[in-house]
């Protein structure tokens, strides 16, 4: 009979004793740990996409709480999250601006030729590297090999024909795809913007010419057509001021590359000049 | 002393490394080494776990399981002491150095009844002659500093395997496997040295 309950007890007085180790040091060791920050986790869009700048949904309520971090960052969470953190914080909720990544770039593979054969790791960050910055003729164009799909916590962009393309409907905003790729194409526009210019050349036009048949050659026809003076043209290379642009689309009507996209505007036949390789 | 201790340290970490000569500790192995940081943080846990439970075993099979004629027990007692342990630790650790739990905790419970350090911990109850407490510590270190080299070094593999040009159907966990038999293979190289 000792034989069996000797063990029983000894190892069950073992465990008793961590058991109540255990319990005291739980009390002796207890963080305190602020409940707005759970509630504020709960609020979060949940998709851990680092887009706050924080480690993560529960990084970024910790810093709101515990270091004023403002609250408009989650991007993913939209409007409603902001609502949601002011009442809990009980400070006055801010407008946030909803936005979508898009990739500026149109040089697909009928349009934009490479200047070499790329044959090495599969990888943008490792093709940007060598000579030319990759292995198109443009050296601003998307290399293609998908750092942002890897990055994107929602599974929405796609390689179409050689140049990235994200679904503007599963995008969340968190530019985890801006951050990562190597050519710096990807740009946060705000949702409610239709307007943008799909490139990111700084060629000038004659240079343009045997790099790509629809990238932006800098003519300055948007910025004179633009009636709100949103448009300018720097380094031959058009850029929309999001905040003055009034989606009204002429540049788009405008452009003779056909590089500025107006989304609003019915579907329209491929560009002239995409066709003529 | 020394020399005798260096031995147990270099038999542990090369000779009779827990993964890849035991093949103990298999599943953070694969399962956390996919990037060299979060292998590192996996590897650095093990060895503090490892070292700890070293010494809480030691005192509980001098004091507790021998005097009652017990040794049997072994196992069981052990894996409640570990797990006790870790959860200490845990707690401790958020308490007194946030710095260093953000960094090894979430890996903290992940290691709970792990087999390793079961596994060391048994080891050093086995060994003849019988080990004394620094001999007890010193193993369960070096072991533990053995599956952070095997853990960092395969973590290493897998990174650059990310970006090999691998035939599909090895692509994933089969190529894992595959290296770290490799892995395991180069290791064999150490067997049958005496120090």
């Amino acid at each position: 009979m000792t034989s069996i309950l000797l063990p029983a007890l000894a190892i069950g007085a073992v465990g008793l004793v961590l058991g109540a180790l255990l319990f005291a040091a739980s009390r002796l060791f207890h963080v305190e740990v602020d409940e707005r920050i759970e509630k504020i986790t709960g609020c979060l869009s949940g998709a851990n996409c680092g887009g706050c700048g924080y480690a993560g949904c529960s990084a970024y309520a910790g810093a709101i709480v515990n270091d004023g971090a403002p609250i408009d960052r989650c991007s993913a969470g939209g409007q409603a999250a902001v609502d949601a953190i002011a009442e809990i914080m009980g400070v006055e909720a801010t407008a946030v601006e909803p936005v979508r990544a898009v990739v500026m770039c149109s040089g697909t593979g009928a349009v934009a030729p490479d200047s070499y054969d790329y044959y090495g790791i599969a990888d943008c960050l490792a093709a940007s590297k060598l000579q030319g910055g990759g292995h198109k003729e443009c050296s601003y164009g998307c290399l293609g090999y998908g750092k942002c799909i890897d990055a994107c916590s929602e599974g929405g962009i796609s390689i179409v024909d050689g140049v990235a393309s994200i679904d503007g409907s599963a995008c969340i905003g968190c530019g985890s795809c801006k951050t990562v790729c190597p050519k710096h194409i990807i740009e946060l526009v705000p949702k409610r913007c239709k307007v943008y210019v799909k490139c990111k050349s700084c060629d000038k036009g004659p240079a343009m010419k045997n790099k790509c048949s629809v990238g932006c050659i800098g003519c300055k026809l948007c910025e004179k057509a633009c009636p709100a003076g949103a448009i300018t043209v720097t380094n031959f290379l058009a850029s929309i001021d999001y905040d003055k642009c009034i989606q009204c689309g002429l540049c788009a009507e405008k452009c003779p590359r056909h590089i500025i996209v107006n989304e609003n505007a019915p579907a329209e036949p491929a560009a002239p000049e995409s066709q003529a390789v | 002393m020394i020399m005798k201790l260096v031995a147990i340290s270099l038999t542990a970490i090369f000779v009779q490394n827990f993964v890849l000569v035991k093949f103990l500790g298999i599943c953070p192995f694969i399962g956390v080494s996919k990037k060299v940081d979060t292998a590192l943080g996996m590897g650095m846990a093990v060895t503090f776990v490892m070292t700890l439970a070293s010494i809480m075993t030691y005192f509980c099979q001098k004091f507790i399981l021998v005097p009652l004629n017990i040794e049997y027990m072994q196992t069981i007692a052990f894996i409640v002491i570990i797990a006790a342990l870790v959860q200490f630790v845990e707690m401790f650790l958020q308490k007194s150095i946030p710095s260093l739990y953000s960094s090894l905790g979430i890996y903290l419970p992940l290691i709970t009844t792990n087999c390793a350090v079961l596994g060391v911990t048994l080891l050093n109850m086995q060994q003849e002659p019988a080990y004394g407490l620094i001999e007890c510590i010193v193993n369960g270190f070096s072991s533990g500093l053995g599956f952070l080299l095997a853990i960092l070094l395969f973590a290493g593999v897998r990174e650059r395997l990310e970006f090999s040009d691998i035939p599909k159907p090895f692509r994933g966990f089969p190529i894992a496997l595959i290296s770290a038999s490799l892995l395991a293979l180069a290791f064999l190289g150490f067997s049958g040295m005496k120090f």
